[in-house]
C-alpha cells in the first residue's frame, strides 16, 4: 500500500543542514498497526508529516497505493489526503466555533459532499466512537477524549486507508487515553492501516509492529508483517 | 473593528451625498420657487440672447411688444399667467420730500409670478391689462423713505405729472431676479404706459403651465407673436431652463465630490480590511493547516476568506446604510427645509465599493493564508 523508497528530508536551520529523515525505506501493508518511537528530534514527526503528504520529501519516491506521489502538486496532494488519509493531533485541532457534528463533516465539506450525505455519515461516525449523545455540542462543552473522538470521527469520515496519529494519547489522562487507542484499534481490526507516534511505551507496545527512528534512521523495525 | 471602518464609511458617503443632494434640491427648488415655469420674451431678434436677459443689447429696428401681445399670449392653453413689464424711472414726490425713483409697471399676476409678498395692504388690482387705475405699490425702502413710521396706505404719491394713491407695499425682499424690489414704485402697466407716453412693453413675463410645456409654449409665444407682427419673428424669448441646468449640473459635481471623498474614506477602510485579515489570518493558522490536513485545497483557502471578507463588509455596508440613513433623517429633522435623503445611486455605489474593497483588499492576506506550508500552519508557527 505505502513504499518509502531512499527518502531524505532535509531542513536548514541557520546555515548547517539537519538530515530530519536520512536515507529512509519503509514499506506498509494494508490493515497494518504500526508505531513509531524514538527521542525528541529523530524524525518521527518529519516521517509521519510525508506519510500524510503536508510534506514533501528532498530526495527519494513514495509510492502511494501504487502511484507515485513525491512529484504531485500542491492541489494533487490536497486531494490525496482527502481521499487517502486520516490525520489525528495530540492537540486533537477542532475548529472551536463549530459543533462536533460540524468538525466531523469539515473533510466531506471540502470534498464537496451533499449537506444530507455529510450529516448523515458525520454522524454515523460520531456514534460508532460513542459520541451519539454529543453532536451538538462545541468543544469547549467536551472533554478532552471526547475532543479526540471527534477528531478520530473527523479523521475517518472519508473512509481513508492510512490513519496517522501525533501522540493521539499526550493531552489525556490515562482512562480517556486508553479509550482512544481502543477505538483506534477497532478501527485497525475493520481494516484501516493505523501509525501511531508516540512516546509512552505502554502504547507502543500494543502495535503489531515497532518502529525505532534516530537520527533520521529507522534504526530498528520489529514484527514486520510476513 | 472591520464592520465598523465599513460601516463609517458607507455612512460617510450616505451623509455626504446626502448632504450635496439636499443642498443641490434646496437651490433648484429655490429656483422652482422663482418660476422655472418662467418665460421671458424680449422685444427684438438677439442671436446672442443670455440667459439673464436685461443686459442684452437690443437691434434698433426691433418692433415694440405692446399690451395686445401680451393678451395674445395669455390667451394660448400652454400659457397659464402672463404679466407684461414696462420700466422707467420718474420724479416722485410726497409733501416735501422727493426722489427719483424706478417705476414699474405691471400686472396683478406679477406678484405671483416673482413670488413677492406683501408687508401691508394689497396688491394691484385685478382688471383688464390696458385699464389705468391711479394706485401704486411700494418698495419698503421707497415707504420708508417718504412715510417713515407712519402707513403710507390711501396717502397719494406724485409721480411725474400723475398722482396714484399707495395702495401697497412689499415686503423687504432685496434683488429677487432682475430688480431690487425695495427701491421700487409698481404701477399698473396702463398707467405707467401713459407716464412714460410710451405704448411699448418692455418684457412680457409668461408662466408655462407645467414644466413639460416649456419648450411648446415657447414656440407657441414665437408663433403668436410672429403671426400678430406681420409674420417677422423680432422677439426674442429666455427661459430659466438654462440657468438652472447649470445649477443643477454644478450641484451634480459638488455631490460627486463629496461622494469622491466619502469613497476614499472607503479605500483606507480596505486597508483597514486587510489589517484585520492578515490578523484573521494569523490567528487561525492552526485551522488553516487542519483544513488542509483535510484535503482543502489553496483555492478553498482563497475561497474561504474572500468569503468572509465580503460578508463582513457587506454586513458593514448594511450596518453603514442603516446609521448614514438615521443619521440624515436626523438631519432633515433638524433642518427642515432642506431634504437629506441619500439618492439611491450613492447607497448603491457604496455598498457596492465596500464590498468590493474589502474583496479586493482580503486578496493578499487569502493568498497567504493559501500559501501557509500545512505542516508549520498545523504547528500555529
Amino acid at each position: 500500500m505505502i513504499r518509502l523508497e531512499n527518502i531524505c528530508r532535509d531542513f536548514q536551520v541557520g546555515d548547517q543542514a539537519v538530515h530530519a529523515l536520512d536515507h529512509v525505506d519503509l514499506e506498509i501493508q494494508p490493515g497494518e498497526y504500526i508505531s513509531v518511537m524514538g527521542p525528541s528530534g529523530s524524525g518521527k514527526s518529519t516521517l509521519l508529516n510525508l506519510l500524510g503528504l503536508l510534506d514533501k520529501p528532498t530526495s527519494g519516491n513514495y509510492w502511494l497505493n501504487d502511484a507515485d506521489v513525491s512529484s504531485l502538486d500542491d492541489d494533487a496532494l490536497a486531494e490525496q489526503r482527502q481521499q487517502n488519509i486520516g490525520f489525528i493531533f495530540q492537540s486533537f485541532h477542532l475548529i472551536p466555533r463549530l459543533n462536533a457534528l460540524e468538525n466531523a463533516e469539515l473533510s466531506m465539506l471540502l470534498a464537496g459532499a451533499p449537506v444530507a450525505a455529510r450529516r448523515e455519515r458525520a454522524r454515523e461516525v460520531l456514534e460508532s466512537v460513542g459520541l451519539a449523545t454529543r453532536l451538538h455540542h462545541r468543544p469547549d462543552q467536551l472533554s478532552g477524549g471526547e475532543r479526540q473522538r471527534v477528531a478520530i470521527g473527523r479523521a475517518i469520515v472519508m473512509k481513508p486507508g492510512l490513519l496517522l496519529a501525533d501522540e493521539p494519547t499526550g493531552n489525556l489522562d490515562s482512562r480517556s487515553g486508553e479509550e482512544v487507542i481502543e477505538i483506534l484499534e477497532k478501527l485497525n481490526r475493520d481494516g484501516i492501516s493505523l501509525m501511531v507516534v508516540t512516546h509512552n511505551r505502554e502504547i507502543g507496545r500494543r502495535a503489531r509492529r515497532h518502529l525505532t527512528l534516530h537520527d533520521g534512521k529507522i534504526v530498528r523495525d520489529q514484527g514486520t508483517a510476513s | 473593528m472591520m464592520l465598523l471602518s465599513v460601516s463609517i464609511g458607507v455612512a460617510a458617503v450616505v451623509l455626504l451625498t446626502g448632504v450635496g443632494e439636499g443642498a443641490r434640491r434646496y437651490v433648484t427648488g429655490e429656483f422652482a420657487a422663482l418660476g422655472t415655469h418662467l418665460i421671458i420674451v424680449l422685444p427684438g431678434k438677439s442671436e446672442t440672447a443670455g440667459a439673464g436677459g436685461t443686459g442684452t443689447i437690443i437691434g434698433a429696428t426691433a418692433r415694440d411688444l405692446t399690451l395686445d401681445d401680451a393678451m395674445a399670449i395669455e390667451r394660448s392653453a400652454r400659457i397659464a399667467r402672463v404679466a407684461p413689464l414696462v420700466v422707467g424711472s420718474g420724479n416722485a414726490s410726497w409733501r416735501e420730500r422727493e426722489r427719483e425713483i424706478t417705476v414699474l409697471g405691471t400686472t396683478t399676476t406679477m406678484l405671483d409670478i416673482q413670488h413677492w409678498a406683501l408687508q401691508l395692504g394689497r396688491f394691484l388690482p385685478a382688471s383688464d391689462m390696458d385699464i389705468a387705475t391711479p394706485v401704486c405699490v411700494l418698495g419698503s425702502v421707497v415707504r420708508d423713505e417718504f412715510f417713515g413710521n407712519t402707513s403710507p396706505l390711501g396717502q397719494w404719491l406724485r409721480i411725474g405729472d400723475t398722482r396714484c394713491r399707495v395702495i401697497g407695499v412689499l415686503a423687504q425682499g432685496g434683488i429677487t431676479g432682475p430688480f431690487n424690489t425695495d427701491e421700487l414704485v409698481i404701477l399698473p402697466v396702463a398707467s405707467a404706459q401713459q407716464l412714460f407716453n410710451a405704448p411699448g412693453v418692455f418684457r412680457i413675463f409668461a408662466e408655462a403651465v407645467t414644466q413639460e410645456a416649456m419648450e411648446p409654449a415657447r414656440r407657441d409665444i414665437i408663433e403668436i407673436v410672429k403671426a400678430r407682427h406681420q409674420g417677422e419673428e423680432d422677439i426674442t424669448v429666455v427661459t430659466q431652463d438654462a440657468v438652472l441646468s447649470t445649477f443643477e449640473s454644478i450641484f451634480g459635481m459638488i455631490t460627486i465630490g463629496l461622494a469622491g471623498i466619502a469613497a476614499i474614506s472607503l479605500i483606507v477602510a480596505g486597508v483597514l480590511i486587510m489589517n484585520v485579515m492578515l490578523v484573521a489570518v494569523s490567528q487561525r493558522t492552526k485551522e488553516i493547516g487542519l483544513l488542509r490536513a483535510l484535503g482543502a485545497k489553496q483555492r478553498h483557502i482563497v475561497a474561504l476568506f474572500l468569503t468572509e471578507a465580503v460578508y463582513l463588509s457587506f454586513l458593514g455596508a448594511l450596518l453603514g446604510l442603516i446609521l448614514g440613513n438615521v443619521g440624515s433623517t436626523l438631519m432633515t429633522l433638524a433642518f427642515p427645509f432642506l431634504d437629506f435623503t441619500a439618492p439611491t445611486w450613492a447607497m448603491t455605489a457604496a455598498v457596492g465599493i465596500a464590498v468590493t474593497s474589502g474583496l479586493l483588499f482580503s486578496i493578499l492576506p487569502a493568498r497567504r493564508a493559501a500559501r501557509l506550508d500545512p505542516v508549520l500552519a498545523l504547528a500555529g508557527r
